[in-house]
């Protein structure tokens, strides 16, 4: 393979030494210091990650959480545009500037569909199993070396700009990843056992309504505990789905997959620790509440759920 | 009672619950739960770093997603794309946020369902292009009733659009044949000895892929009256 994830991950680790540098010469930052630590730490990670001794990697990853939870990773006072100016730009520009931000859906999905297979000599180009991945990492720089053309600006402007944006997330960009990890392990020490076991001791599944009830709820709460549907899935289909729902109520396996899914959907819209979709866009749109996103999605996430368990209620049997 | 079951993992859940409840710094907790977890079980500290370590190098390809297209937005940004797309959107005459974001919706939802979930994303659409023009359209509703538009009312529109993304996403893709989810769904009922095909899964959750638009664009409509209502107050 000539492109694949790995060369991202170095692109990745250079950015992110660059933002710990740029952070400790920054004087306007009141903790310069300790975040240019932070950021340091991550570049290590993808620059070093598979050399490090895990202990040490693990060390790395206390290190960097008690740095963002006490409040030592700051941001510094961004040089921007004067407003003035800013939109003078815009009217001069016009319609350019939408060009290299299409440019990223845009290359990603020729890169991760129809480049997806093409091969030189007997290399694939890019990695055919992470083709969405690296498609949006060719993508970005394409886009970035659009843009500067586009705005005659040179590529230490973008790594400032990188930096505003990176420095503006804080904590919140670290968190997703904090929270994979935190999903693995409880996946490792048997989370998903001990609270399939509860549900089935505790509630009765007489009636095939209780039991379609069970098990879409059952689907969302452990969404919304472990952050993520993937994890909920084989936990409440092994132990209610396919016993009770197929076993008892004779149920097709596909509508109650297919709308079993759909109900941990439903978790992940309510829930912070699926921190990707929740918190980070809260974080990119300067909201001060930071569970805004979520309460914006509660009111179509509990009705949808309610569907779900009518919609598999009727159509199970089919 | 006597079980068979190890209930102590469940530690580790009480204490992201009990974090988020006194709103704690939600690293802090997820740290606390990690370590929490690693005792409840008894694993050695060593063990528990490197397990944790093994996590995180494993699961780096994460914030590819995010970070990658930061150069390009944050320049685009510099030089007014987010001002541009605002003024682009208050130009055509019938737009309102939530007709905006019903396009927007059945856009990222259609997609999806036919694959293509990386048009739209909060760091590449939502924040640069999305957010500005809902926010530009709500503007000009708020204009007409010779009103400027509320902080409150501005952070609504920004959180639905977060929000449009969202339910589009999800509820688009898991009727793609050769989404992930679905891959997963079929391996795990494999597991346990039952044969499904991919497409009756996938035809199965559209009856739910259709409600969830249906709930949604209703929403956004009541945030069209909602802005209607706040402009003439």
């Amino acid at each position: 393979m000539i492109l694949q994830l790995e060369h991202f991950y170095y692109v990745v680790g250079a950015i992110l030494a660059i933002v710990a540098w740029m952070s400790a010469t920054d004087r306007t930052n009141p903790r310069r210091w300790s975040t240019a630590l932070f950021w340091g730490l991550y570049a290590l990670i993808y620059l070093a990650g598979e050399t490090l001794p895990a202990a040490l990697a693990g060390a790395i990853v206390v290190a960097m959480a008690l740095l963002a939870g006490f409040g030592g990773v700051r941001s510094g006072r961004p040089d921007v545009l004067p407003d003035s100016e800013r939109r003078a730009s815009a009217a001069r520009l016009g319609h350019k500037l939408f060009l290299p931000a299409l440019a990223i859906p845009l290359v990603t999905v020729i890169a991760s569909t129809l480049l997806k297979d093409v091969k030189v000599g007997a290399l694939f180009l890019i990695d055919p199993k992470q083709a969405t991945l690296v498609g949006l990492g060719c993508a970005s720089i394409v886009a970035a070396a659009l843009a500067c053309r586009l705005t005659r600006s040179t590529p230490v402007q973008a790594m400032r700009e990188h930096r505003r944006l990176v420095d503006a997330l804080g904590w919140a960009f670290f968190l997703p990843h904090l929270l994979a990890i935190l999903g693995l392990l409880f996946t490792q020490v048997g989370v998903g056992k001990a609270v399939a076991h509860l549900t089935m001791s505790y509630i009765p599944m007489e009636s095939a309504l209780v039991a379609v009830a069970v098990y879409c709820v059952g689907m969302a709460l452990f969404t919304i505990v472990m952050g993520n549907g993937f994890a909920a899935f084989p936990v409440m289909t092994g132990g209610v789905g396919i016993p009770v729902l197929v076993g008892v109520f004779h149920a097709n396996p596909a509508v109650m997959a297919a709308i079993g899914m759909f109900s941990a959907y439903c978790g992940t819209l309510m829930t912070p620790m699926a921190a990707n979709f929740n918190i980070v866009p809260a974080a990119l749109l300067e909201l001060p509440d930071k569970h805004a996103v979520i309460k914006a999605q509660v009111p179509t996430a509990l009705p949808l759920l309610v569907v779900n368990i009518v919609l598999l209620y009727f159509l199970m049997n089919q | 009672m006597q079980t068979a079951v190890n209930l102590w993992p469940l530690l580790g859940v009480a204490v992201i619950v009990a974090g988020f409840l006194l709103r704690l710094h939600p690293v802090l907790v997820v740290i606390a739960a990690c370590l929490a977890t690693g005792a409840a079980v008894l694993m050695p500290p060593l063990a528990l770093l490197a397990a944790l370590g093994t996590a995180f190098v494993k699961t780096r390809n994460l914030p590819l997603i995010l970070l990658l297209p930061l150069a390009a937005i944050g320049l685009l940004e510099r030089f007014g794309l987010r001002e541009h797309a605002q003024a682009a959107i208050s130009r055509v005459k019938s737009a309102t946020a939530g007709r905006l974001l019903i396009v927007y919706l059945a856009i990222r939802e259609g997609a999806a369902a036919v694959g293509l979930t990386s048009i739209g994303g909060h760091p590449t659409m939502v924040r640069p292009l999305m957010a500005p023009m809902a926010e530009g359209a709500a503007e000009r509703q708020a204009a007409a009733h010779g009103t400027v538009l509320s902080d409150a009312a501005r952070q609504r529109v920004r959180a639905m659009t977060a929000a449009t993304d969202n339910v589009g996403l999800f509820f688009g893709e898991d009727i793609f044949v050769a989404f992930g989810a679905i891959v997963l769904m079929q391996t795990i009922l494999r597991g346990e000895g039952i044969e499904v095909d991919p497409l009756h899964m996938a035809l199965w959750g559209i009856p739910t892929a259709l409600s969830a638009f249906v709930i949604h664009a209703w929403r956004l409509r009541r945030l069209d009256l909602y802005l209607d209502r706040e402009a003439r107050a």
